[in-house]
């Protein structure tokens, strides 16, 4: 047993809420970077971004119980697909916003993410599905990390959104297709003038975003329910990360997630009462303290 | 808001102008003929409320520009409140909203405080996170009743002398409620303080480089709408005698947008149309379960993409005079 705070608590306990906590980070990182993406391409907040999310949990259940894909082809599978659908949403509806009041984008991303839920709803019922995990990785069995064992669907989940995430900040920082991007984002019209398609840029990058958050409805699907309702609940909290991080720098983002998920982790063994609310008081008092967020430039 | 509406001719922005007392005299005429009609009070009163908390939510979104995805918290606190007080400390019904506004108007005032620090989209996603804890403060709350919401709330009487039990008194007191309210509403607008604030939404820098602290203005027009929002949930809660978890749910204040965008974005009497629609549809189609949301998110497309005027926007640029 430890004692912190006047609390007795064992350490299984605390380390198992850290690992969760993790788990949950995951997934805030993955779905804070997917907005941060499309938010620096098109300046639009994908209000659509949970439904997108709950729909690559569903495309990977459907892909199994319909035609038998296992969960390493939903992996790759599942963010193509949703992936496409938000091309198309790009190309139908989005790209006549873009001159109009941002106001207007943000408006049009919930009307779509209202339907998608709904229509879901419609379809599979408000309770949840489950989906089995993989057996490839329960095969390796707890990890043992000396003072604790850890279930090995978490530890991939840490894991392989870790290494997405890095990817993605690679692909962004360190490559010429990420210079373009951050180039485009700075002055579309002059690079549209060096001869750089940058309409076909913009409808890739939310198809990109959106492929990041169908990936992480993927690896939420063995751990949480699949749900119609599971991107709603998750989304509202990734804002509140998004706006203690700031959009402006990708690493500060993937960091944020990650640590408020661990935070959220800790209160629930301190003081459960708080642990749906505390991301939303950090960001009540990061706003108080440090109104551009932590990694945020000053606008 | 690049609207991109034609110029209306130039109005002195402080009388009323003819065809808008006009439009008054028919909203009063028609407050009063509706129950007269035949037309079920407690729809009736269910889509004032509404439209009370749409017009409040447009004064922000439509004259300041502030985009809240957090108005249902304001709505929705307000409710509980003047629903625990009339019940469990036997307040008389005007004592019970009064005390629902000043909550929710507290709540404006913490809310605002912390969202005008950030601008833009950023606001919005304040707002959405700031409401979703009081969605969980309310369902883990004691006094709120948690799932089950608090139910059987007494009407009582007001000034402890007009018994409300009756639904076509409580109709009479809400119409009156709801046209002195927005009729405030409308002075609000048409003020120098208004101006003031429209100003902020087309052009920040230069309102500020004019002297006009724009965080105050902002800030209080912020707490006015959710004053005036809270002051429909207060109301809603006492018509229905129940306050409930759906009031404070974020799709609550996807529905206050909703109806401020169907009815008309920045014009004094869209939301209240917008209202009327959207609970006359919710009526219609309540049987079909989540497809309503599917409508909903339906109308919020079409909208965006082809109706960005809305209903009384439409009509006011074909008449050539703002309503």
């Amino acid at each position: 047993m430890i004692e912190i705070f006047g609390h007795s608590i064992s350490p299984i306990q605390l380390y198992g809420q850290i690992a969760l906590g993790l788990v949950n980070g995951a997934f805030y990182a993955l779905l804070s970077l997917g907005l941060a993406v499309i938010f620096g391409m098109l300046n639009i907040v994908n209000f659509t971004h949970g439904a997108q999310y709950m729909m690559g949990a569903f495309v990977a259940w459907l892909l199994l119980n319909k035609l038998g894909i296992g969960y390493w082809w939903a992996l790759v599978l599942a963010p193509v697909i949703v992936g496409a659908t938000g091309v198309a949403i790009e190309r139908l509806f989005l790209k006549h916003l873009y001159k109009l009041d941002h106001l207007y984008g943000l408006l049009l991303t919930f009307g779509v993410g209202l339907i998608i839920e709904g229509l879901f709803r419609n379809e599979f019922g408000a309770s949840g599905l489950p989906y089995r995990i993989p057996a490839e990785i329960q095969a390796f069995g707890p990890v043992d990390l000396g003072f604790m064992r850890l279930p090995p669907y978490r530890v991939w989940v840490v894991v392989f959104s870790v290494a997405v995430c890095l990817a993605t900040w690679f692909i962004i920082e360190r490559t010429r297709l990420g210079a373009y991007l951050r180039a485009a984002t700075e002055n579309p019209t002059l690079v549209q003038a060096f001869g750089i398609n940058v309409p076909r840029m913009i409808t890739l990058t939310y198809g990109f975003g959106v492929g990041l958050a169908a990936l992480g409805g993927v690896l939420a699907a063995p751990i949480y329910q699949v749900s119609p309702q599971m991107g709603s609940s998750i989304i509202i909290v990734v804002f509140a990360v998004v706006v203690i991080g700031g959009m402006g720098s990708i690493l500060g983002s993937i960091l944020t997630g990650f640590a408020l998920g661990v935070i959220e982790g800790l209160t629930k063994v301190f003081y459960p009462e708080a642990s749906n609310t505390v991301i939303f008081v950090i960001m009540a008092i990061v706003l108080l303290i440090k109104p551009a967020g932590l990694f945020g430039r000053t606008t | 808001m690049a609207v991109g509406e034609p110029p209306l001719p130039p109005t002195d922005v402080t009388r009323m102008p003819p065809h808008q007392r006009v439009a008054f005299g028919l909203l009063a005429a028609a407050l009063v003929a509706a129950p007269v009609i035949g037309i079920y009070p407690v729809f009736l009163m269910k889509a004032l409320c509404f439209a009370l908390y749409a017009s409040a939510y447009n004064l922000l979104l439509g004259y300041a520009g502030l985009v809240s995805f957090g108005h249902a918290a304001f709505l929705g606190s307000a409710g509980y409140v003047s629903a625990h007080a009339a019940k469990v400390w036997g307040f008389t019904p005007e004592l019970a909203i009064l005390a629902g506004t000043a909550t929710s108007t507290l709540l404006g005032l913490a809310f605002g405080a912390l969202a005008i620090r950030r601008q833009g989209i950023y606001f919005a996603m304040i707002t959405l996170a700031l409401s979703q804890m009081i969605f969980f403060f309310c369902l883990q709350a004691p006094f709120t009743g948690g799932e089950d919401g608090i139910q059987g709330v007494p009407r009582g009487k007001l000034l402890g002398l007009v018994d409300l039990r009756d639904d076509r008194v409580m109709y009479a007191f809400v119409a009156t409620v709801f046209f002195g309210a927005f009729y405030m509403i409308y002075r609000i607008v048409h003020s120098p303080f208004g101006q003031v604030l429209k100003a902020i939404r087309e052009n920040e820098p230069r309102a500020v480089s004019l002297g006009y602290r724009a965080d105050h203005y902002k800030l209080i027009a912020f707490v006015l709408s959710a004053g005036i929002s809270g002051l429909a949930g207060a109301m809603k809660a006492l018509v229905f005698q129940l306050a409930s978890l759906t009031d404070v749910h974020w799709s609550m204040s996807g529905e206050a947008v909703l109806m401020t965008l169907v009815g008309g974005l920045g014009t004094i009497f869209g939301p209240m149309f917008g209202a009327f629609v959207i609970v006359s549809m919710q009526n219609y189609l309540a049987q079909l379960g989540a497809w309503v949301t599917v409508v909903q998110g339906v109308i919020f497309v079409v909208c965006v993409m082809a109706f960005r005027r809305g209903i009384v926007g439409e009509i006011a640029r074909r008449l050539r005079r703002p309503l």
